[in-house]
């Protein structure tokens, strides 16, 4: 084994300098002599001998130009949208994304900024923060929201406990047609707190006078609207429990704001609204709630003030809720709001405007009804439309479900997940199948073709 | 003086006229659905309507109201706010992985599984611990699935009957970790810390003799949110396991130890890491971090859901797997960490045997767990400690060079971070903390974490990361030496700053009493 002289081994890596490090050796030499050491290891001198230096069995480091050689060949092993026509949806939602929405969120001073504990030289966040909540106001038809939760789920799960503690009770309902993967999460912050949850099927949905507040999805997991969900309000109110709504944010661009019907606190995924794929994050959850309720909410927000020369600025508020000043009293411990994809949600929203978000929602609309129609003509497919639909549906095959998506994939379609074990199946193989504007009819038409020869 | 009225900007309603759209959608190419029911339909949708100059302009005028590490050094103590790396956030872009469906079935995402594995690999090697899991999307969801991994653990071992009901954290420590242990259904029990900045050994003791087996964890911070490493852990970690608690360590520090120390060895049965500090993830304002846990070999059946898995290929079971690739760099990595080929062992999603569940809706926060990947790999094992040494230097240069004007918290070597008290300031002058911080605005450097930690009176917490140079950091030690001077010459200029920024002090006491959260 070759030894390296100490002074090589601190000043570089792998015999060059770092561009990460930007210390030299005279840096180095001089900042040792000013601090009154004798070597950089002097400065870990109170970590216990025994302990120190372990081996790190890692790779060595890879220039910029070797990264991107490897992670482009690791990407090119993923069969995704960027080659496949897509039709899976079940939370998660392929949408145009205008050039701009990069371009803009991508600039330095607002991805490499930290939260705006300092508004004098935050506003840049604090007023998009702002607007976001503005906008999700405008978009629920609620009074108030937060600055975004970690996804919808998280959301979710929020404001179940945030119904708790409201109504001082340790119940929570939940329609079993809220996504699987939601009410797992709501179950893992209920069990934190010894809060029963209790999931519920869609005919026999109420929450009685136990509950803290009775959860829906509108779509719900297998893309459809309920007509009825303000006969579920008003049966929750009157056992004294609140409405929680969970809501698809592009759907809003053409269905009634859950605000309309009765809810009291409504949450959803932002990542409909222009945020990328990316294999299931980062995205943002969406937090609404009625007035009366801001003291309980979770999360981060921001107010509209002035300065001491009255100009109009912005800055964090209502911050007694929050753990770093409540600590263990806080109404949650989250202490972030997935910022840069809020930003990147309202400034999706402010290039769309509401012709825009309907337009989008309308394709949706259309797209999805015109693969339904198409499949349901289809010897030995069935589709499930005897509820109103936004842009998923169930399929029931007349073959399992995996063997149908081996046959799309090899014709370059990405098909629907496999909801068979879902509630309300009864073992027939059934698909949820998701549509948007961004499947071209030709894309719909031979994704049709395929499942008839499947 | 420069007229920063002028630069503020309306807010997006203000701009909104009707008739302006910013992009423009083609018309559908399917033939026409029966309508939904009508009830069922929205008639009003109020959203500002903007060009698209209108949208370009609004944010880029928003951005430029703003500082960051892109324009400014940015010493937030215990925030880690290093270079982010442009080329991370390409990678992140990349189709393969940022078009690819958290729904997909793993065979379809073998190059998403890949990284992900590679970053749990290399956060278990960093920290020592046995596994990994990448599944929570910040810091403070990290502590909550590492708190509820080691409840599951315990409701499941036993206790002689007793419910371990109780958490300690020390004095010293971030608000999330109480808060984390209340919403995880425990109570929390203050430990303070001695004058030196360690724990007070004694104080642990009581706590442990006084709530004996009702002790669920310790919640600790290492090094402690002060700066320091505490000298002691090693006793610490024996103490608490004594008495049948486990170790949790917030790694919001982890900065000051790559290479140096692996917090497995030291004790710790379970910790969570901020990609979004030591690992490079751009804060973005506030989001999206990821703080995924590591765990000891005890609390893997217990470890969020999903966690990736490699499984015997049929490739593997014929021996090919261990085949030398020309690259001899190859030969010195461990198998896990090798470059993936086509030979690898498939990757899949796996829910561990007694999971404590879901985190989220999907996988984690894929895009931030890209960048902290690639981080790791441009930096290998040297990078690491290099890290580390220069990021410990830096903040005992600052603290070298500071010390005679401001107060130190703890006078001793510190870590990654330094705090300074301004009590000297206060008493000789009236000056606040918080008027030292403004009048840094004016000089450019976005100010230091203040009032935190709460056990340091007037605290002034100064990290400066491994990525500033020697000039900048003199520079600002300049600049912090002249407020020193200017608090006793021209205390009003303080009090009164900033002077520069585009807005001066906010009335946050009437935002707090009248809220407007809206327009």
């Amino acid at each position: 084994m070759i030894e390296i002289d100490p002074v090589d081994r601190e000043s570089t890596i792998g015999g060059a300098p770092h561009p990460y490090v930007p210390l030299t050796d005279d840096d180095r030499r001089q900042m040792l002599s000013t601090v009154g050491l004798p070597s950089t290891d002097a400065l870990f001198d109170d970590i216990p001998r025994d302990y120190r230096n372990p081996d790190l069995q890692l790779p060595d480091a890879l220039t910029e130009l070797e990264l991107v050689s490897e992670m482009r060949e690791l990407a090119a092993r993923d069969r995704t949208a960027a080659g496949y026509a897509c039709f899976l949806g079940a939370g998660a939602y392929r949408h145009f994304r205008p050039a701009l929405i990069d371009a803009l969120v991508m600039r330095g001073e607002f991805l490499t900024s930290y939260t705006p504990y300092q508004p004098e030289v935050s506003q840049g966040t604090l007023q998009t923060i702002f607007e976001f909540q503005s906008l999700v106001c405008e978009l629920t038809g609620m009074d108030v929201a937060n600055a975004g939760m970690y996804d919808g789920a998280s959301a979710l799960a929020e404001a179940c406990l945030m119904a708790c503690a409201i109504t001082g009770r340790r119940r929570i309902a939940i329609s079993e047609r809220v996504h699987p993967h939601w009410i797992a999460v709501v179950r893992g912050y209920a069990d934190g707190r010894d809060i029963a949850l209790d999931v519920m099927p869609h005919d026999a949905l109420a929450a009685t006078d136990e509950h803290a507040c009775l959860a829906v999805q509108q779509p719900d997991f297998f893309g459809r609207m309920s007509p009825t969900a303000g006969a579920w309000a008003q049966a929750a109110h009157a056992d004294g429990a609140l409405f929680v709504v969970a809501a698809d944010p592009v759907s809003l661009g053409m269905f009634r704001p859950p605000a309309a019907y009765g809810a009291d606190i409504v949450v959803g995924e932002g990542q409909s609204l222009g945020v990328p794929l990316s294999f299931g994050g980062p995205y943002v959850g969406l937090f609404a709630c009625r007035d009366r309720y801001v003291r309980q909410m979770p999360g981060r927000i921001v107010g509209q003030t002035t300065d001491i020369e009255g100009r109009t600025g912005y800055v964090l508020t209502l911050q007694t809720r929050e753990q770093h000043i409540r600590r263990e009293r806080a109404t949650s411990n989250i202490c972030t709001s997935q910022q840069l994809v809020a930003l990147s949600t309202a400034v999706y929203l402010e290039t769309l405007g509401p012709r825009g978000l309907r337009r989008v929602a309308e394709l949706c609309y259309e797209k999805a009804h015109h693969a339904a129609r198409r499949i349901a003509q289809l010897d030995g497919y069935e589709v499930e439309d005897g509820e109103p639909y936004f842009h998923e549906f169930v399929v029931r095959t007349p073959k399992p479900v995996a063997e149908i998506n081996a046959h799309l994939l090899a014709r370059g379609i990405i098909g629907g997940l496999d909801v068979t074990g879902a509630p309300e199946g009864d073992g027939t193989p059934r698909m949820l199948l998701c549509a948007t504007e961004m499947n071209a009819r030709a894309e719909i038409d031979a994704m049709v073709e395929a499942l008839r020869d499947a | 003086m420069r007229d920063f009225a002028s630069k503020l900007e309306p807010n997006a309603m203000d701009l909104s006229r009707p008739g302006r759209i910013g992009i423009a959608l083609p018309a559908s190419d399917v033939p026409q659905a029966e309508p939904p029911p009508p009830e069922l339909l929205r008639d009003e949708l109020r959203l500002p309507e903007l060009s698209q100059l209108d949208v370009v302009r609004h944010f880029t005028r928003l951005s430029q109201l703003n500082w960051s590490i892109d324009t400014n050094m940015y010493p937030l103590g215990s925030c880690t706010m290093k270079l982010n790396p442009k080329v991370n956030d390409a990678m992140a872009a990349l189709p393969g992985l940022a078009e690819a469906h958290p729904m997909q079935p793993a065979g379809d995402v073998q190059g998403a599984l890949a990284v992900m594995y590679g970053l749990q690999r290399q956060l278990v090697e960093i920290t020592g611990m046995a596994d990994a899991s990448l599944a929570p999307m910040a810091g403070a969801q990290g502590e909550l699935a590492g708190i509820r991994v080691i409840k599951a653990y315990l409701d499941a071992n036993g206790n002689g009957g007793v419910k371990r009901t109780r958490v300690l954290v020390p004095d010293s420590a971030h608000g999330t970790n109480p808060a984390t242990a209340s919403m995880a259904g425990f109570d929390v029990v203050s430990v303070r810390s001695r004058p030196d900045g360690d724990m007070d050994l004694d104080a642990l003791r009581e706590a442990l003799e006084e709530h004996g087996h009702a002790v669920a964890a310790l919640m600790i911070t290492l090094p402690s949110t002060l700066g320091l490493f505490d000298r002691n852990i090693v006793e610490i970690a024996r103490m608490v396991h004594e008495h049948g608690a486990q170790m949790y360590g917030d790694g919001a520090n982890l900065n000051a130890m790559l290479g140096q120390v692996k917090p497995g060895d030291l004790g710790f049965d379970v910790m969570h890491i901020n990609l979004h500090k030591t690992f490079s993830q751009p804060h973005g304002g506030g989001g999206p971090g990821a703080g995924p846990i590591a765990v000891k070999p005890h609390l893997l059946p217990y470890l969020p859901s999903p966690h990736v898995v490699a499984q015997a290929g049929p490739k593997e079971e014929e021996g090919t797997r261990d085949r030398v690739p020309d690259d001899l760099r190859a030969q010195r990595d461990p198998p896990s960490l090798r470059p993936p080929t086509s030979d690898s062992p498939r990757l899949a999603l796996h829910d561990p045997e007694r999971t404590i569940g879901r985190m989220g809706a999907f996988h984690g926060n894929f895009g931030v767990l890209v960048r902290a990947y690639a981080y790791v790999r441009s930096l290998g094992p040297e990078g690491l400690r290099a890290i580390s040494e220069a990021a410990v230097l830096n903040a005992n240069y600052v603290q070298a060079r500071l010390r005679d004007a401001y107060e130190l918290a703890h006078d001793r070597t510190c870590m990654h971070e330094v705090v300074f008290s301004g009590n000297r300031q206060k008493a000789e002058t009236g000056v606040k903390t918080l008027d030292i911080a403004k009048r840094m605005i004016d000089y450019g450097y976005h100010p230091p974490t203040i009032y935190f930690p709460l056990v340091v009176e007037e605290a002034m917490m100064v990290e400066p990361t491994e990525s500033e140079t020697k000039e900048t950091l003199d520079a600002f030690c300049d600049a912090m030496l002249a407020i020193a001077e200017e608090a006793r010459t021209k205390p009003d200029l303080l009090r009164e700053a900033p002077h520069t920024a585009p807005l001066r002090r906010l009335d946050e006491a009437t935002a707090a009493r009248k809220p407007r959260l809206r327009w």
